[in-house]
């Protein structure tokens, strides 16, 4: 009890101090999440947008595989990115393994069929809603796209956040493929588990409180993002 | 832009949806003027048959042609749904919606949508979101933005449905001064009584098929059918 007490103490000063190993595995942390929200938002938006106001023949197959993607194991996804980044495997002349970028490509797997599904089941629904006035205005595809996504930026958002706090808080696909390296590959949720694994609870509950902060940050943006769209006020 | 107004003719068109005849086999020659009203009762097949005449209601067998190519025709059509749609934004970027598609000008969108803001009586309510107007307001923003484009013809489905008193005073003289204005209009209505203020023409569709098509003078006075006879009378027709 008393060992953890003093570790509640000692995180707290590592925070306010601004403790620069904290700060640093919190920044490279950021950097790697937001990087991977960005390229999956790119490919997500678009691609559940698309998959919601386009009829195909393998539209309802494609809508299938995207949703059992959404349940890859994060484990499973490293695994994966490590045999492709590995010396032998068919990306290893690259030598990304244990880079912060071959932690980005996991995370943008995992993340963005969770962006493209959450997308396509908002876009549908406001899509049932502007078809017929769309066809009836003799609008174009790109005109068609366009208005949803502005009408639908809310829940766009609130997808993109949605696959942010994923990325940000997990850990075994980045622990395979970053390695957890000093000074290079440790972020938040790496350091945590090496840290606890060592004892040394003071600056796992640093880390910790930051983590925690920053998904708290993105479920109220969530909340009020989904509030708003509600209440029609924007 | 067409001199004149539209008309359109229709060849033993059929609609079947499921394997279920839904309108037809319909044969028509009709010239757009005034305010035409289709009449008939729940499941005739009126709101199928407007869609039909603005070309987004797929046909499954025979024709339908505009006076003029159906691209353009459509391009002289505004539509108003039996449910209103309104888009997620303001009065303002609703009604300017339809222009900036064609690309209208900015100042000449800024004059039309302040001038129709007006018109429906939304003129304090420019920048308040649209999804949260009430039903009678919803639906002259409808109109509104229908209008705005100044088409040749207007369609509407049940453009009074559930609306108070004061709501549908307003919208017939929307549609009044719109038919004055230029804009031929062909609507659906459940309310003999808005039927008899505003047609100048009826059509009566019973069971997918057009049992009568006359001016509004001899429909209402000397009905041709029994049935429209009958539902007139408001009898039940099936
Ligand atoms: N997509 C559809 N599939 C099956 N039946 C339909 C479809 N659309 C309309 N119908 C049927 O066609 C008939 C005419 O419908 P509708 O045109 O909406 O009539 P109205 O507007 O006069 O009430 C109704 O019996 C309706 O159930
Ligand atoms: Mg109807």
């Amino acid at each position: 009890m008393n060992e953890i007490f003093a570790g509640l103490q000692e995180a707290f000063r590592l925070i306010f101090t601004l403790d620069s190993d904290l700060i640093e595995i919190t920044l490279r942390s950021l950097q790697v999440s937001v990087t991977a929200l960005l390229i999956a938002s790119a490919l997500a938006l678009p691609l559940g947008t698309w998959l919601a106001i386009r009829r195909f023949r393998y539209r309802r197959f494609a809508i299938v595989v995207l949703n059992a993607l959404m349940g890859l194991p994060p484990v499973v996804v490293g695994l994966m990115v490590y045999l492709l980044f590995s010396r032998s495997g068919p990306f290893g002349v690259m030598g990304l393994l244990f880079t912060p970028t071959a932690m980005i490509v996991a995370q943008v797997i995992i993340i963005t069929p969770l962006i493209a599904s959450i997308t396509h089941q908002a876009m549908r629904e406001l899509w049932s809603e502007y078809h017929d006035l769309l066809i009836s205005l003799n609008t174009t595809s790109l005109q068609r796209i366009t208005a949803l996504i502005r009408d639908g930026r809310r829940t766009l958002m609130t997808a993109s956040l949605a696959g942010f706090g994923r990325g940000i808080g997990e850990v075994g696909a980045i622990m395979i493929v970053g390695g957890n390296i000093d000074h290079v590959t440790r972020v938040l949720t790496t350091a945590i588990a090496l840290e606890t694994g060592k004892g040394d609870f003071a600056l796992a509950l640093g880390l910790g409180f930051v983590l925690i902060a920053l998904t708290l940050l993105i479920n109220f943006a969530i909340h009020s993002l989904s509030r708003t769209e509600r209440d029609g006020t924007w | 832009m067409v001199k004149g107004p539209l008309s359109v003719s229709l060849d033993s068109v059929v609609v079947r949806r499921d394997g279920k005849l839904v309108l037809g086999p319909l044969d028509l020659d009709m010239e757009t003027r005034g305010i035409t009203v289709v009449l008939g009762p729940n499941g005739a097949g009126k709101t199928t048959f407007l869609k039909v005449l603005h070309g987004v209601e797929r046909i499954s067998d025979g024709e339908m042609h505009w006076s003029v190519a159906n691209v353009q025709a459509r391009e002289e059509q505004a539509y108003v749904f039996q449910s209103p749609i309104v888009l997620r934004r303001s009065v303002a970027q609703n009604l300017a919606y339809p222009l900036k598609l064609i690309g209208t000008v900015k100042s000449e969108i800024s004059m039309r949508v302040s001038l129709w803001a007006r018109k429906i009586g939304l003129e304090d309510a420019l920048d308040f979101p649209a999804t949260r107007l009430s039903g009678g307001e919803k639906q002259k923003l409808a109109i509104g933005r229908a209008l705005i484009r100044m088409p040749k013809v207007l369609f509407l489905d049940e453009p009074c449905a559930n609306l108070d008193g004061r709501s549908i005073r307003e919208i017939e003289e929307l549609l009044h001064e719109a038919t004055l204005a230029g804009t031929s209009i062909i609507m659906t209505t459940h309310n003999l009584g808005q039927a008899k203020r505003l047609a100048d023409s009826v059509l009566f569709l019973l069971g997918g098929r057009l049992h009568e098509q006359s001016p509004a003078s001899v429909f209402f006075n000397i009905p041709s059918t029994s049935e429209a006879q009958s539902f007139l009378n408001g009898d039940i027709i099936e």
